[in-house]
């Protein structure tokens, strides 16, 4: 009997409001409803989500590796585009 | 009631109605919900390792430990209620048979995935609405738990509903397994909605929940999950009854022994 795969979903959580969902692993899901399912009963156990976004991985458009260096290797010794010579006054506390 | 061992320092539950029912209605009434959790609870947690999916076995261990973990409330409160010192441990490995007195919906065996999401509609669909109303129970410790439940609960309809519409609405396999699950779980529905006079006293004074009560959302949530999973509800047929009174089906005893023997071999034991 020919079986047809069901398809991969990413799963990413965000931990608490304001900051950014977090890739936390995939699951193998039949549809949309049922990969949120999964991520709630797989990824987040210990209370580790308030939000759960599941993408199905063949949506997903991935840089090649191989381009690593055309890529990512110029901005290295672009230091003026860095915002670290800024002196944060005391004042303003954490940004 | 006689155990086959004596151990010492172990009372014998103390008799009833059935000759091992206990006889206090509130504490009868916390146990028996603790059994349902309990007996449901160890079923899920026989699919460990060996579920369709690996994210299912993760699913269905889930549902099994808010299961347990219920069960595990309940029994300290029925404990308590006894009075007589019995621990959770107590009451869960060194009761026999006859005296748990769950529904027969639970302690049915898991059959395949299809019978196994169906049993927990049934169950999870009456359990839900059932909590929230118990939210409101004149009994302080009662309502406390039913809080904490009732939002297990909620994601246990929604997990076991949203797979009997896939497999009902699915393949010719999937669709005949369902059927014939809900086929052979229907004569166990009858006995969730079954009120001795001891609970029935209990509700008159606000602390036990009126499970006739509970019928409407029980049924528009069953009807609801059926009609999107094209599947029609079984015709009404006679209701197997007997869990509450302590009459098992033949399936609770081999359940209890494997549940029970760890404890039993070693009496006191802590980890």
């Amino acid at each position: 009997m020919a079986e047809t795969p069901m398809p991969l979903w990413e799963v990413f959580i965000r931990s608490r409001s304001g900051l950014p969902h977090k890739h936390a692993g995939s699951v193998h899901a039949p549809d949309a409803a049922m990969a949120l399912q999964a991520a709630r009963d797989v990824y987040t156990r210990r209370g580790e989500a308030v939000s759960i976004w599941v993408v199905p991985s063949a949506a997903i458009t991935a840089s090649d590796p191989a381009d690593k260096d055309a890529l990512f290797e110029p901005t290295a010794s672009k230091i003026y585009r860095h915002p670290t010579f800024y002196k944060v006054p005391d004042e303003v506390g954490h940004m | 009631m006689t155990t086959s061992f004596s151990e010492p320092g172990r009372e014998p539950a103390p008799a009833g109605k059935a000759g091992t029912a206990p006889a206090m209605p509130l504490l009868a009434y916390t146990l028996a919900l603790a059994d349902d959790a309990l007996v449901l609870g160890h079923r899920l947690s026989q699919w460990s390792g060996k579920a369709p999916t690996l994210e299912e076995d993760i699913a269905l261990s889930n549902l099994a430990l808010d299961l347990i973990g219920q069960a595990r409330l309940l029994y300290a409160y029925a404990g308590e209620i006894e009075g007589k010192g019995r621990s959770e441990d107590d009451l869960a490995y060194l009761r026999d048979e006859h005296a748990f007195t769950n529904i027969l919906l639970v302690e049915q065996p898991n059959g395949d995935f299809a019978l196994t999401m169906a049993r927990h509609l049934v169950y999870a669909a009456f359990m839900q609405p059932f909590f929230a109303a118990l939210q409101h129970s004149a009994d302080a410790r009662l309502a406390e738990i039913a809080a904490k439940a009732v939002k297990e609960m909620a994601y246990h309809v929604r997990h076991a509903a949203e797979w009997v519409i896939r497999l009902g609405d699915g393949t010719e396999e999937s669709r005949a397994r369902t059927e014939r699950a809900l086929d052979e779980l229907w004569m166990y529905t009858g006995e969730l909605f079954e009120m001795d006079e001891g609970e029935r006293a209990l509700a008159a004074a606000g602390i036990a929940v009126d499970r006739r009560a509970i019928r409407p959302a029980w049924e528009r949530t069953i009807d609801a999950t059926l009609a999107a999973a094209t599947l029609a509800r079984p015709a009404e047929r006679w209701m197997q009854s007997g869990g509450r009174a302590g009459r098992h089906s033949e399936h609770l005893g081999p359940m209890l022994a494997e549940m029970q023997v760890l404890h039993r071999a070693h009496p006191g034991v802590t980890w």
